[in-house]
């Protein structure tokens, strides 16, 4: 259910732990395209923080808790100030630099296997932030923008 | 709804018809299972149907690439056929439309291996 935080302009629409499956990543997923067609995005908006949504689940749930059961994923959506879609994924896993990932663009990593996620989350979101939270995990922060796009 | 496979023969070139989502877990491995036969039983020609699949995640431009590379590495060719806009849209970022050999009428991409 939503809250407000009138002081800051931020409403919670989402606020959940998951368990370290690949059925919580759909399930992320569904929801928080619930909650994106709810704050007004269309068709070609959703579909992009879905695909965000999509990839930093799959890394929270697979490389970051390596489905370990034990381990959660707190994701957590707000608006802030009616203009900004934020949602934030926290996993407890070991970390990584984010430095250290490889470039999928670059001309000896096109045809790896794996190692697009990061980037796709990048470019299918207004903003990205990727953080170590202490004592362990990795949380990282999707930002779109409401409204129309120039 | 998750991938369905339907393969069929036009003349030598084998098509794969793909529908549904191509993500982690049972549609990327479905997939790689599908390539994987068809190139243990020599077939070098193999033409991907995309027209139907809806979504694809990274993990399922990772099995097109480790489709492309296995179906390479035993002499064969792998393309693509019918990409949605969306589909397109991603391997366009991804920088892979050019890697693949991407066409948008049947015939011609099946006379295009002769």
């Amino acid at each position: 259910m939503a809250t407000e935080k009138g002081a800051t302009g931020a409403k919670d629409v989402l606020d959940r732990h998951y368990p370290s499956t690949l059925e919580s990543v759909d399930q992320a997923e569904s929801e928080i395209l619930n909650a994106a067609g709810e704050a007004g995005f269309d068709e070609d908006d959703q579909h992009r923080i879905g695909m965000a949504v999509r990839e930093c689940m799959v890394n929270a749930v697979v490389h970051g808790n390596r489905y370990n059961r034990n381990k959660q994923v707190h994701v957590a959506v707000l608006i802030e100030d009616a203009a900004r879609f934020i949602i934030r994924i926290t996993d407890q896993g070991e970390g990584f630099e984010v430095h250290e990932v490889p470039d999928p663009l670059h001309d000896q990593n096109l045809l790896r296997h794996s190692g697009r996620g990061l980037f796709l989350m990048g470019a299918f979101m207004d903003d990205m932030k990727v953080r170590k939270v202490p004592p362990a995990g990795t949380e990282v922060t999707l930002v779109k923008n409401i409204g129309p796009h120039e | 709804m998750s991938v369905k496979l339907n393969t069929r023969q036009v003349g030598d070139v084998t098509v794969i018809d793909v529908s549904g989502r191509i993500t982690l877990g049972e549609g990327s491995s479905a997939l790689r299972d599908a390539l994987r036969e068809l190139t243990a039983k020599g077939n070098k020609k193999i033409l991907l149907n995309l027209g139907d699949v809806s979504y694809i995640d990274s993990s399922g431009i990772g099995e097109l690439v480790s489709g492309f590379t296995t179906v390479a590495n035993q002499g064969g060719t792998l393309k693509l056929l019918s990409l949605t806009k969306r589909v397109k849209d991603l391997l366009q970022i991804t920088k892979l439309y050019t890697v693949f050999d991407v066409h948008e009428d049947e015939a011609h991409a099946v006379r295009s291996f002769a």
